[in-house]
C-alpha cells in the first residue's frame, strides 16, 4: 500500500517515520536495559526524596493549571489587557460585533470590487 | 416609487429591530427585537412575490389571469412557523434564567466570560 | 436515483419523533432504538458515501421518479421540485458527520445513563442529526436555512438540557440567539436571489447569477452569518459560552454543526458564485477572519482555567486553519496556473483539516467529559494525578492532543503539513503564523495534560476510576481513525479529499450535474 502523502512540494511517509520511532524506542530500551537495577518495588525507594524533609500533602505538591504559563501572559500583558476584556459575555456586545463585521466587510467588497 | 414603498418599510421595520437589540439590555425586549426582525424578514419576502393582477395556483374554476408561483408565499409561513419556534424557546430561556439568576438584563447575564 | 439519499434525513426524523413515545415503554427499548436508528443512518450514510464515490453526483429531486424530472419540462428551465445535490465534498461531510453522530450516540448511552429527561434528549439528538445532514445535503437555498434553523434549535436546547445553575441556559440562549440572527440574514439573502433570479436552487442561480449590487450584499451577509455560525473571530464570542457550558457529548456534535456551517460559506462562494464574484477580495477577507481566528483563539486558550473553555478556544483557532486552506482556494479561484500550483493542495488541506478537527476535537471534548464525568470538576486548578487511575483515558488525550498540535504521525499533521507548504508559497507570513498557532496550541495541551492528568495521586480523587465502557468505546472509535488518518494520509487524500476539492472548484459540473443539458 502506498502511504506516502505528496504535498506538491515535499513528501510525507508516517510509515517510515513510525518505523524509525520504533527503532529508536527500541534501542532506548536496549540502553536502558543494560544499566545496573538496583530499584525495588514497595520499598522505601518509591517514596518521593525532598532533601530529607517530610513529604507535603499532596493536594500541596501538585502544580495546578492556573501556574502554568504565567510568566507568558505576564510577558504579553500589554496584549492579554487587551484581549480578555473584550470577551464580556454581554449579548448585546456580541451582537455589536456581528453588525461590524457584517457593515466592515460590506464596505470592503464594495471598495475592493 | 409607490411600489418601493413596502422596501423602505422592510429597512425601517429591520433598523428597528437591529436597534432594539443592540440597544435594549433587557432580555425580553432583545428578543421582541428579534421578533421585529423576522417581521422584516416575512415582509420582504412577501412583497418580492407580490405580482399585480396575478392570481393563485389554483385551477379548480380558477378566473383568467396571470398565475403566480408561490414559492415566496411558502416561504413566509415556513419563517413565520420557523420564528414562532425560536421565539417560543429564547423566552423558555429567559424564564429559565430570570429563576436561576433573578435577572433578565444582559449585564447580568455573563457569568460565562473571559 | 440512489434511495439511500431521502432515508439520510427521514430516517433520524422518524426516530426524533418516535423517541418521546418509545421511551414510555422502557429504557432499554428507547435505548435500541436510538442504536438501530443510528445504526441504519451511518448505514445509509455509507452507502451513499459509496455511491458519490464510485457513479459521482447523485441528484434526488423529492416528489418524482426520476431525477431528470428535477426540472418539469413546462418550466421553462428551472427547477422547481427540492433537490438533495451530493457531490464528493458532500459525500465528504456526510461520512464526516456520520462518524462523529455513531460515536456521540455510543457515548451518551453511558454518559447520559444517569440523568432525567433521556427521552427529549435522544428526540434533540436525532433531530439535530436531520439538520446537519440536510445542511450538507441539499441543493436549495432555502432548503438549506430550514435544516440550519433546525440545526440551531436542537442545538441550542440540547446545550441548555442540563441547567447546571443557569450556566447552560445562558450558553444555550446565547447560541439560539445568534444562530437566530444569523438564520434572519441568511434568509435575507436567499430573498435578494430569489427576487433577482426567481429560484432557490444553488446550481439554477450560479448559471444565470451576475454580480449586482444586490448579490454583493446578499453574498456578504451569508458569508458573514455563516462564519459567526462557525465560530469565526471576530463573530467567536459565543463559542467559548456556549461549548464549555453544553454537556460534553453535545458539545461534540455542535462542533459537526459548526463544520456544515464552514462548509456552506465554501458552498456559497464556490459553486454559487464562483468567479462571478471578485474572488480576491472574498478569498483575502475569508483569509483574514481565518489568520484572526487561529491566532486570537489560541491565545485567548492559553490562560484558560476551564478544561472545556479551553479547548472551546481551540475550535475557534482550528477552524482558522480551514477559513484559511479553503480560502486560499477562492482567491485563487480562476487562475487556473496558480490553482493547479498551489491553490489545489490549499484546499486538500483545508477539507482534510475538517475531518481531522472534527476527529480529535470530538475526542477531546469526549475525554473532557469523561473526567467531568468521574471527578465533577471542570477546573483544572483542581484536577491532577487522574493518570494513575484513568489510563485509558489518558491514553486516547495523548493521541489526542499530539494530533491537534500536529506532533506525526498522527493526523493532524497530515493535513497541517498540506496546509503549511501549500500557502507558504501564496504567502509565506501565513503559514509562519500558522506554525506558531500550531506551537502555542501543542503548549497549551501540555498544560491540559500536566494539570489533569499529571502529579501524584490526590487524596480527593482516590476514589475515581476508568469510564464504562460504551464510553472508552465511542472514545476508542475516533481515536483509531485519527491513527489510521495519520498513518495512511495518502489513501484518505486521493479516495476522499482530492474528489471533494475537485467538486468545490468545477461549478460547471455542479451546475451541469442538477441543469443537464438545457
Amino acid at each position: 500500500m502506498q502511504t506516502t502523502l505528496y504535498s506538491g512540494f515535499g513528501v510525507w511517509d508516517p510509515v517510515i517515520w513510525t518505523i524509525a520511532g520504533a527503532v529508536i524506542l527500541l534501542l532506548v530500551y536496549l540502553f536502558w536495559r543494560s544499566g545496573v537495577s538496583t530499584y525495588r518495588k514497595g520499598s522505601e525507594q518509591e517514596r518521593p526524596y525532598l532533601s530529607g524533609n517530610a513529604e507535603p500533602e499532596k493536594n500541596a505538591v501538585h502544580i495546578g493549571g492556573g501556574n502554568l504559563y504565567w510568566g507568558f501572559t505576564e510577558g504579553l500583558k500589554g496584549y492579554y489587557s487587551r484581549l480578555v476584556p473584550v470577551h464580556t459575555g454581554d449579548l448585546n456586545d456580541y451582537m455589536l460585533w456581528y453588525f461590524g463585521v457584517l457593515v466592515a466587510v460590506c464596505a470592503l467588497v464594495v471598495i475592493f470590487q | 416609487m409607490l411600489t418601493q414603498l413596502p422596501y423602505l418599510a422592510v429597512v425601517l421595520i429591520a433598523g428597528i429591530g437591529i436597534a432594539t437589540i443592540l440597544l435594549k439590555k433587557n432580555l425580553i425586549k432583545m428578543i421582541m427585537g428579534l421578533g421585529v426582525l423576522t417581521g422584516s424578514a416575512n415582509l420582504f419576502l412577501v412583497t418580492l412575490g407580490y405580482r399585480d393582477g396575478g392570481i393563485a395556483p389554483i385551477y379548480t374554476s380558477a378566473p383568467e389571469g396571470v398565475m403566480v408561483l408561490s414559492t415566496v408565499q411558502a416561504m413566509t409561513v415556513t419563517n413565520i412557523v420557523i420564528g414562532f419556534a425560536t421565539t417560543a424557546l429564547l423566552l423558555a430561556f429567559a424564564i429559565m434564567l430570570y429563576r436561576k439568576y433573578g435577572s433578565v438584563e444582559t449585564g447580568d447575564i455573563r457569568r460565562l466570560r473571559e | 436515483m440512489s434511495q439511500y439519499v431521502p432515508l439520510l434525513v427521514a430516517l433520524p426524523l422518524i426516530a426524533a419523533f418516535a423517541m418521546p413515545l418509545v421511551g414510555m415503554l422502557g429504557k432499554t427499548i428507547r435505548n435500541s432504538l436510538a442504536i438501530i436508528a443510528m445504526a441504519g443512518t451511518v448505514t445509509a450514510a455509507l452507502l451513499l458515501v459509496y455511491e458519490v464515490l464510485v457513479n459521482g453526483t447523485i441528484i434526488y429531486a423529492f416528489g418524482a421518479f426520476d431525477p431528470s424530472l428535477a426540472i418539469p419540462f413546462d418550466s421553462g428551465g428551472v427547477p422547481i421540485r427540492i433537490l438533495f445535490v451530493i457531490d464528493a465534498m458532500s459525500a465528504f461531510m456526510v461520512l464526516t458527520a456520520a462518524i462523529m453522530m455513531f460515536a456521540v450516540v455510543l457515548y451518551s448511552l453511558s454518559s447520559e445513563s444517569e440523568q432525567t429527561g433521556q427521552d427529549g434528549y435522544y428526540a434533540l439528538l436525532f433531530l439535530m442529526m436531520v439538520g446537519i445532514f440536510g445542511m450538507v445535503t441539499t441543493g436549495d437555498l432555502f432548503n438549506f436555512f430550514v435544516f440550519l434553523e433546525i440545526n440551531s434549535l436542537a442545538g441550542a436546547a440540547l446545550a441548555a438540557y442540563r441547567i447546571n445553575k443557569g450556566l447552560s441556559v445562558e450558553g444555550g440562549l446565547k447560541y439560539a440567539f445568534i444562530s437566530t440572527i444569523a438564520g434572519l440574514f441568511f434568509l435575507f439573502a436567499i430573498g435578494m436571489l430569489y427576487g433577482q433570479y426567481n429560484s432557490l436552487n444553488i446550481a439554477y442561480i450560479a448559471s444565470v447569477i451576475d454580480l449586482t449590487g444586490l448579490s454583493l450584499v446578499a453574498l456578504v451577509l451569508m458569508i458573514t452569518s455563516l462564519a459567526m455560525k462557525a465560530g469565526s473571530v471576530p463573530m467567536h464570542f459565543w463559542t467559548p459560552d456556549t461549548y464549555s457550558s453544553a454537556p460534553s457529548s453535545i458539545t461534540a456534535i455542535l462542533i459537526v454543526s459548526s463544520m456544515a456551517s464552514l462548509y456552506a460559506i465554501f458552498r456559497v462562494a464556490f459553486s454559487l458564485y464562483g468567479v462571478t464574484m471578485n474572488v480576491v477580495t472574498i478569498g483575502w477577507i475569508i483569509i483574514i477572519l481565518g489568520i484572526l481566528s487561529m491566532f486570537i483563539g489560541v491565545s485567548m486558550a492559553l490562560p484558560q482555567k476551564d478544561v472545556k473553555r479551553l479547548m472551546a478556544y481551540h475550535s475557534v483557532s482550528q477552524i482558522g486553519y480551514m477559513l484559511v486552506g479553503l480560502g486560499v482556494g477562492v482567491a485563487v479561484l480562476g487562475d487556473t496556473q496558480m490553482m493547479n500550483e498551489f491553490g489545489l493542495v490549499a484546499m486538500e488541506g483545508g477539507i482534510f483539516h475538517i475531518i481531522n478537527y472534527a476527529l480529535y476535537k470530538g475526542l477531546l471534548f469526549l475525554i473532557a467529559g469523561a473526567v467531568i464525568y468521574r471527578c465533577g470538576t471542570r477546573n483544572l486548578n483542581e484536577l491532577g494525578g487522574l493518570g494513575h487511575s484513568m489510563k485509558w483515558t489518558m491514553g486516547f488525550f495523548i493521541i489526542a492532543a499530539l494530533a491537534i498540535a500536529g506532533i506525526p504521525p498522527f493526523n493532524g499533521f497530515a493535513s497541517k503539513i498540506l496546509i503549511y507548504e501549500s500557502v507558504f508559497i501564496f504567502n509565506p507570513y501565513i503559514s509562519v503564523i500558522a506554525m506558531v498557532v500550531s506551537i502555542m496550541t501543542l503548549a497549551s495541551f501540555v498544560k491540559v495534560f500536566h494539570s489533569m492528568f499529571m502529579g501524584p495521586k490526590l487524596p480527593q480523587y482516590a476514589e475515581v476510576k476508568e469510564v464504562p465502557l460504551p464510553m472508552l468505546i465511542g472514545m476508542g472509535l475516533l481515536a483509531a481513525l485519527i491513527i489510521l488518518f495519520g498513518l495512511f494520509p495518502d489513501l484518505v487524500v486521493n479516495l476522499l479529499i482530492e474528489p471533494a476539492a475537485l467538486a468545490f472548484i468545477d461549478q460547471s459540473g455542479y451546475i451541469s450535474s442538477v441543469m443537464g443539458g438545457i
